[in-house]
């Protein structure tokens, strides 16, 4: 019996405005809020509301048999709370019908894991957080930023109480084995890794509507064709939410596809669906898999020079991260929340200059004309904000002192 | 006495140093008795109007408003030709020619320029083709103007390689002696890796001319030097510098730490990388203090990314490119004004800065640095001595305050009328020359 199992990932980050350096000291409002809301309410208009209502349909009609993992990470939930309300509500729908699960994050997106065990610890909580006011539900898998994910990570991630994590099937990590079984991690043996399938994702994510592809177009019965002719045990296919009805837009047929695909997945009996959870407690590792350098999803190079590989990004990375004392010590809402929203890898990726092959990717909602503009704009608010929360601590000591 | 003037249109239309030079000049000359008709280009993009448009003095529109506002006393001395043409100050062949080719394939009509001051131009297919071709057509044109201004001038004024042919054909059309007015030179604008094409006008208008009058006494060397034009004929008179009468208030500050600011276009000419340098040092020292890169340029990545790797970026601020009252606006919230320029024939921002109460650190190698006392001067490349100035300027409240108040007392002297003085002296000697010769 071969396990299909689908995850998919729901995030927006927090735009920034253009922030200019006359706002420095007296503008505190960092966001681009028109730009924040006319896309989150695009994107939910044209694919969570219409993709959820289709997989709460499918789940019905399947009794179950049709069942696959989300995460929600922090900012998108905010948004939703702000912008769109009836997503989340279509979100807890899906989640009470005990097919689906949620797996925890970052709370922000961030790139926490890639600073330090202590701020990737505090996003994750916060992320568990959330799930349990939102949803009720206490997370056991985990998938990291962008699935960002090294021997260390692992180790972070297992000694946080996680049974499973995902990471991405690269080449370069897995040399000639297969994605298509459950790993144990090198830094924690009993954490299970389950790996993505890039070719099936993203034959999904990237290809589906690709005319001059030698197999378009993709039908369900000829993609359930290749899921019974992969060798292993679990097909993972991962791929952001947006993918159907944005990437890939309804014209394309993108949402017929997702409609038919589970019917003709079932039909092989061999093939079957699970959430995370499932697939990683269905299969016994078949061996331990060793990544001791940071691997992700992103780019053919599969690893973190999206977000870290330049000298702004680098840059801004060491400013943000070297403020987290300060914020930390002020333990206020208000404060957090920003603090949230600035580390959100998005921002860095918005400062990557290696556009060669994967400029497309990069390019999805990005607000500004060039990775200079983007730092530019980002280490003007992260200076306001700095000057904030020194001013905040001041006043705090001063306080203090009072007493 | 009557000049005729191959100048640029007045601001808000182009600015830069040339405009507004035009602009002050004129003012100081009619001030100073001299009657001006001058000419300009336009580009009215309209196929139907006449080549030469000569427009009343209230028409032409100033930075400040129209000029009948508050200078009455000019309008009766100055007359305005237009001449239907695409130039535009500080083009270079290789600039027209891509303005040209965007027009050919977009049809689009406005280009920006990377100058700080600098405005939108209207850019129309149906001039020259070349900016060369362009120049030539403006001269022949201008040979016109001269042939049907005849017994109404004395003397003929050209500012800017690009009037030069226009200036030479004039003085073929009418016998008047010529004067021209070098802002800056091809040296400046590109290093050592001249266009030949502008050096060889530059030059056949200088030796055409009867007097060359240079921004500066680094201006007039390379004039020298570089064109070989006989010292004696080349007259240094500085420019100066006028301000708005309404003095704006000033800005309400948003952050406590003092702000170094360097404000032009991001180009090598200008020493952005200098400055960085400089700032990285200063912040080594000193905390609080925030660096701003007011401007864009080509070399704007080079420094953010310079910047960046530095581990300043919380410190060192970008603007942008800043137009009109963001510019005044940024002077105003300066506590250092930095000019590194590696070649800088004169400069006119230091003198704004100092205008708005900001102490001013200008590199030896403007012209500037010729007329001012109350400056801190350095060469451009002593990052070390430029950074010990800001930390002075940012850290002895005693020094920057004797700056701020005699660099405004010091600008403040630097007036127009006295340099218009000087060109009228210089008009007077040509006119004399020429009458002694044909007599």
């Amino acid at each position: 019996m071969k396990t299909v199992c689908f995850y998919f990932q729901v995030h927006q980050p927090w735009r920034l405005k253009t922030y200019r350096f006359f706002n420095i000291g007296k503008d505190h409002n960092y966001l681009d809020d028109l730009t924040n809301r006319a896309i989150m309410q695009k994107i939910a208009r044209e694919c969570y509301l219409p993709m959820n209502a289709l997989f709460l349909r499918l789940i019905k009609e399947s009794k179950g048999a049709f069942r696959c993992s989300f995460s929600l990470t922090g900012t998108v939930v905010e948004q939703f709370k702000a912008y769109a309300p009836e997503v989340l509500d279509s979100f807890r729908a899906l989640v009470d019908t005990g097919c689906v699960e949620l797996l925890c994050e970052t709370y922000s997106h961030s790139l926490a894991a890639l600073s330090s065990k202590e701020d990737f610890k505090e996003q994750v909580k916060r992320h568990a957080a959330m799930l349990k006011q939102e949803f009720g539900v206490k997370p056991k898998a985990f998938r990291n930023t962008e699935l960002i994910y090294s021997d260390e990570i692992g180790a972070m991630v297992g000694e946080l109480g996680f049974k499973a994590m995902l990471a991405e099937g690269a080449k370069h990590v897995l040399g000639w084995k297969s994605p298509d079984y459950v790993y144990a991690g090198a830094g924690d043996q009993s954490l299970r890794l389950l790996l993505r399938n890039y070719k099936l994702s993203d034959d999904i994510a990237f290809r589906f509507s690709n005319q001059g592809w030698c197999e378009y177009p993709l039908t369900a019965d000829k993609f359930a064709e290749w899921l019974t002719q992969e060798n292993g045990e679990v097909v993972n296919l991962f791929m952001d939410y947006e993918t159907f009805g944005e990437h890939q837009k309804a014209s394309t047929g993108i949402f017929e596809f997702m409609k038919m695909l589970p019917k003709a997945v079932l039909k092989h009996g061999d093939l079957s669906f699970a959430t995370v959870s499932e697939a990683a407690a269905r299969h016994q590792p078949v061996a331990v898999l060793h990544c001791p350098h940071v691997m992700s999803w992103a780019d053919e190079e599969r690893d973190v020079t999206a977000w870290l590989g330049n000298d702004l990004q680098n840059e801004a990375f060491g400013k943000l991260y070297a403020m987290k004392d300060k914020v930390k010590a002020l333990h206020s809402a208000d404060f957090d929340y920003v603090w949230n929203f600035m580390q959100t890898s998005d921002h860095f990726y918005y400062m990557a200059t290696k556009w060669l092959s994967d400029g497309d990717v990069h390019s999805y909602f990005n607000p500004y004309g060039s990775s200079y503009e983007a730092f530019i704009n980002y280490m003007n608010v992260l200076s306001d904000f700095e000057i904030e929360v020194e001013k905040a601590l001041a006043a705090k000591r001063k306080k203090a002192k009072k007493q | 006495m009557r000049v005729l003037m191959f100048g640029w249109e007045f601001p808000p239309h182009i600015a830069g140093g040339l405009g507004t030079a035009c602009y002050g000049m004129t003012r100081g000359l009619a001030r100073n008795g001299v009657e001006v008709t001058f000419v300009m280009p336009k580009a009215s993009g309209d196929e139907d109007k006449r080549f030469v448009d000569v427009v009343n003095a209230s028409d032409v529109e100033t930075v400040f408003g129209k000029v009948d506002s508050d200078a009455e006393d000019i309008i009766d001395k100055m007359s305005f030709i237009h001449i239907d043409s695409n130039l535009v100050p500080y083009l270079s062949p290789e600039d027209y020619v891509t303005y040209h080719d965007e027009f050919v394939k977009t049809g689009e009509k406005r280009w920006e320029t990377g100058d700080v001051w600098s405005q939108r131009y209207t850019f129309s297919g149906k001039y020259g083709a070349n900016l060369m071709e362009e120049v030539a057509r403006y001269a022949m044109v201008a040979a016109q103007v001269a042939k049907n201004l005849e017994g109404q001038f004395d003397v003929i004024h050209a500012h800017d390689w690009l009037t030069y042919f226009a200036g030479i054909a004039a003085k073929r059309v009418s016998g008047k002696p010529l004067v021209v007015h070098m802002h800056a030179t091809e040296y400046d604008r590109s290093g050592e890796n001249i266009n030949t094409q502008t050096y060889a006008i530059e030059r056949a208008g200088m030796h055409a001319a009867d007097r060359v009058i240079a921004v500066s006494n680094l201006t007039r060397n390379i004039v020298i030097e570089k064109y070989g034009v006989p010292a004696d004929k080349v007259v240094t008179v500085h420019n100066a510098v006028r301000f708005a009468e309404k003095e704006s208030e000033a800005p309400e500050r948003g952050v406590s730490d003092k702000i170094v600011t360097f404000l032009g276009r991001i180009t090598f000419q200008k020493g952005p990388d200098y400055f960085v340098e400089a700032a990285a040092k200063v912040l080594k020292r000193v905390p609080n203090v925030r660096f701003v890169m007011a401007g864009s340029g080509d070399m704007m990545n080079h420094i953010i990314r310079r910047v960046a790797r530095l581990g300043i970026a919380d410190r060192f601020h970008f603007t942008g490119f800043l137009r009109g009252a963001d510019v005044h606006r940024m002077f105003q919230l300066s506590d250092v004004y930095v000019m590194p320029s590696v070649s800088e024939p004169f400069g006119i921002s230091p003198l704004e800065a100092m205008k708005s109460n900001v102490p001013v650190i200008i590199s030896k190698q403007s012209g500037v640095a010729e007329v001012l006392d109350y400056a801190v001067k350095v060469d451009y490349w002593d990052v070390d001595a430029m950074a010990d100035a800001i930390y002075g300027l940012i850290t002895y409240p005693a020094l920057s305050q004797m700056f701020a108040k005699k660099g405004l007392e010091e600008v403040t002297s630097l007036k127009w009328n006295n340099a218009a003085a000087k060109i009228k002296s210089v008009y007077e000697d040509v006119i004399a020359e020429q009458t002694r010769i044909n007599r």
